[in-house]
C-alpha cells in the first residue's frame, strides 16, 4: 500500500466526520453501464428457465425453525 | 501471525422438502437434517467420514459458561441453548477434513475444521457446500427430496446462523474486545454482507438490505445465541487450554456464496482482533451512541451514504467506519511488533491490500464490486430483473430469487451460476475445494482428527471426538479419551510419523497419554 493511498483513504473522512466537499460517487458512464446491462440481461435469460415458476408459492412455503 | 489465526466458520443450512410422512403431514426439518447427514456419512467414500451414530464427545462442552466470569444457571436456560445434551434422535459425523457434520435443532450444521487464516476459511466452507450438495444427491439416489439453502433468514421471522471462531489470546480482557467489535461488526456488512430482499424480521416492509442477519440483532452484549441476538456473543467455551485462549464466538456474520466476500469478513475481523491485542488505542473514538440502531441503518442502506452517531457526536458512514479500522490494521501491521511478521506464506499485506480495493471501488461506485461483494452481485441481478419487468422490491419474484441465490445446487441457485459464469470472483478452485471435502487442513488438530478418521475409521477403533478430544477403543475394547487441548498441536509435521507407524487406533493409543471415558 503506497503513502499516497494511505493518505487518500485517511483524507475521504474516517478520522473527522463527514467530509463537507464530498461529491456524490459519480454515475457510472453510460456505455459502462450499458455493456453491465447487457451482461445481466444474457444471465438472466440463462436463469431464466431454472427460476421458480411459482415465485408466491415458492417464498410462502420456504417456512425455517429459527436457529441459532 | 498478522491476519493468521486458528479461526473457523459454522453454518446452520436451510432446508425445504417435498415429503410426506405417512399421515400425510410435512415431514419435520429436523428428521430431515438428520436424513442430510447420515445420507453423507453413508454415500461418502471409504474413510471420508465417522458414521453419523459414532457421536460426538461432549466431555467438554460448556455453553453456559459466560465470558463476563459466570456460568448461567441451566435452569434459567431456553432449551435450545443446551447444546451439550445428547439426544439419540440427533445425527452427527465427525468426517476426516476434521469437520463436524450433524443436526443443530432444526438444521443441518457444518463446522468447518480449524484453519490458520482467511484464505484456508474460505477453501473449507466452501468445502463444506461440497459434503452438503453430497447428502442431497445421495437422498436423491433413494428417492428422497431435500433441498439446502446457504442463507440466515427465511423472511418470515426465522433466523439461523452462520457463526464464525476465533481463537484470542485469554489475555486480552474481554470488555476491551467487545468495546472495539462492536462498531466494526456493526459496519462490516458493507464489505461482508450477502444482501436480504425485505426490511424487518419478517420482512414487514419492501426493500434491500446489505445484511441477512441485522434485523435480528436486539442486545449489544449477552450469551444467547437464539433470542435476544446479541452483536457481540459471550459464550466462554474455548475447546482450548482454557487458561491460555478464548474462542470468540461471532453470530451476526452471514452464509455468504462470494468467495471475497467471506475471505473479507474473516480477514478483516482477524486482522481488527490483531489491532485490539497489539495497539488498542488505534481503535479509540470509534464507539457508537447507538450499536443495535446503527447495524440497521447501515444495514437498510445500499447507496452507503447514510451516517451513523458515534459516542462522541461525529456522525459516520458504514465505509468510514471500515477505513478507520482498515487504517488502524495497516498502522500496526507497518509497527514493526512481531505480532504483525508473516510466519510462513505471506497472509496480512495480501488481505490488507484486498480490502483497501475494495473500500475504494465502493466509495467510487458501488456496483464495480459486484465481482467481490455479495451483496452487491445480488442487488444488481435482482434490481436489473425488477427494471425489466417494470416491478419493485415488494414483488414476490425478487423474494424468490433471493431464496433461490443460496440455493446449493449447481442447476438452480443463482450464485452458483454467477460463479460458474465467472461473474463472482473466485479465490479457491475446484480442486482444491474437492481435496478439502476428504483433507484436512495439514496446520492445526483437525489433521489429527482428520486423519484418523481417514486412516482408521469406526473400523479401526475411533468412536468419537470433539474439538479437543478423540474417544478410541483399545485392544481390549475399553475406550480412552485423547486430548488435543492445543489448537495449532496435532499438526502433520508434529503427528505424521505417529501415525504413519499403526494401522488401528489401538496401535496409536499403546504411544499416546489417555484417560477413561
Amino acid at each position: 500500500m503506497s503513502q499516497q493511498q494511505f493518505d487518500r483513504r485517511r483524507d475521504s473522512g474516517a478520522g473527522d466526520g463527514p467530509d463537507p466537499d464530498a461529491t456524490p460517487a459519480p454515475a457510472a458512464p453510460a456505455a459502462q453501464s450499458a455493456e453491465r446491462d447487457e451482461a445481466l440481461d444474457s444471465l438472466l435469460d440463462e436463469i431464466d428457465g431454472v427460476l421458480e415458476t411459482n415465485a408466491t408459492e415458492f417464498v410462502h412455503g420456504f417456512v425455517q425453525k429459527g436457529g441459532q | 501471525m498478522g491476519v493468521g489465526r486458528v479461526m473457523g466458520i459454522e453454518t446452520e443450512l436451510g432446508i425445504t422438502s417435498t415429503q410426506r410422512d405417512p399421515a400425510g403431514q410435512p415431514v419435520t426439518p429436523m428428521v430431515l437434517s438428520g436424513q442430510v447427514v447420515r445420507a453423507y456419512a453413508a454415500g461418502a467414500p471409504a474413510g471420508a467420514a465417522l458414521p453419523a451414530a459414532a457421536g460426538w464427545d461432549y466431555a467438554d462442552e460448556t455453553p453456559l459458561r459466560d465470558a463476563r466470569g459466570f456460568e448461567m444457571a441451566r435452569a434459567l436456560a431456553h432449551r435450545s441453548q443446551l447444546t451439550d445434551v445428547e439426544d439419540p434422535t440427533i445425527a452427527t459425523s465427525v468426517l476426516s477434513n476434521g469437520a463436524r457434520f450433524y443436526v443443530d435443532h432444526a438444521h443441518p450444521e457444518y463446522s468447518s475444521p480449524e484453519v490458520t487464516g482467511p484464505l484456508a476459511a474460505v477453501r473449507w466452507d466452501r468445502a463444506g457446500e461440497e459434503v452438503a450438495l453430497a447428502a442431497v444427491r445421495t437422498l436423491a439416489q433413494e428417492g428422497l427430496d431435500v433441498r439446502l439453502y446457504k442463507n440466515n433468514v427465511d423472511g418470515k421471522g426465522a433466523s439461523y446462523g452462520t457463526h464464525e471462531n476465533y481463537l484470542v489470546p485469554r489475555s486480552v480482557p474481554f470488555d476491551r474486545l467487545a468495546a472495539h467489535l462492536i462498531p466494526f461488526l456493526v459496519a462490516r456488512p458493507v464489505i461482508a454482507g450477502a444482501g436480504r430482499v425485505g426490511l424487518g424480521q419478517a420482512s414487514e416492509r419492501p426493500g434491500f438490505q446489505l445484511s441477512q442477519r441485522a434485523d435480528y440483532l436486539e442486545a449489544e452484549i449477552g450469551l444467547e445465541t437464539t433470542l435476544r441476538r446479541p452483536i457481540v456473543n459471550t459464550r466462554d467455551e474455548p475447546h482450548a487450554t482454557p487458561h491460555l485462549h478464548r474462542r470468540l464466538h461471532v453470530i451476526v456474520g452471514d452464509a455468504t456464496m462470494a468467495d471475497v466476500t467471506t475471505y473479507l469478513a474473516l480477514g478483516s475481523l482477524s486482522a481488527v482482533l490483531r489491532v485490539v491485542e497489539t495497539h488498542p488505542h488505534l481503535l479509540d473514538g470509534l464507539a457508537l451512541a447507538r450499536p443495535v440502531a446503527a447495524a440497521q441503518q447501515v444495514s437498510h442502506d445500499p447507496t452507503l451514504r447514510a451516517t451513523v452517531e458515534l459516542a462522541d457526536g461525529r456522525h459516520l458512514t458504514g465505509l468510514d467506519l471500515l477505513e478507520a479500522h482498515l487504517d488502524a490494521a495497516e498502522q500496526a501491521a507497518a509497527s514493526g511488533h512481531e505480532a504483525w511478521a508473516e510466519t510462513g506464506e505471506a497472509q496480512t499485506g495480501p488481505l490488507l491490500r484486498r480490502w483497501g480495493e475494495v473500500l475504494d471501488t465502493l466509495r467510487r461506485d458501488p456496483t464495480g464490486a459486484a465481482g467481490q461483494v455479495e451483496w452487491v452481485a445480488k442487488q444488481q441481478l435482482l434490481q436489473r430483473f425488477a427494471e425489466r419487468a417494470g416491478t419493485g422490491w415488494e414483488d414476490n419474484r425478487l423474494a424468490a430469487m433471493d431464496i433461490q441465490w443460496h440455493d446449493l445446487d449447481p442447476d438452480r441457485g443463482l450464485a452458483r451460476k454467477l460463479r460458474a459464469a465467472g461473474r463472482l470472483e473466485r479465490l479457491v478452485g475446484e480442486e482444491e475445494i474437492a481435496h478439502a471435502v476428504t483433507h484436512p487442513p495439514e496446520d492445526t488438530r483437525a489433521w489429527f482428527r482428520g486423519e484418523v478418521v481417514r486412516r482408521y475409521g469406526a473400523g479401526g477403533g475411533v468412536r468419537a471426538a470433539s474439538w479437543d478430544s478423540v474417544v478410541l477403543a483399545d485392544e481390549r475394547g475399553r475406550l480412552r479419551r485423547v486430548r488435543i487441548e492445543e489448537p495449532t498441536g496435532g499438526r502433520r509435521d508434529r503427528v505424521a510419523d505417529l501415525l504413519d507407524r499403526h494401522t488401528d487406533a489401538a496401535g496409536l493409543l499403546s504411544e499416546l497419554v489417555s484417560e477413561d471415558v
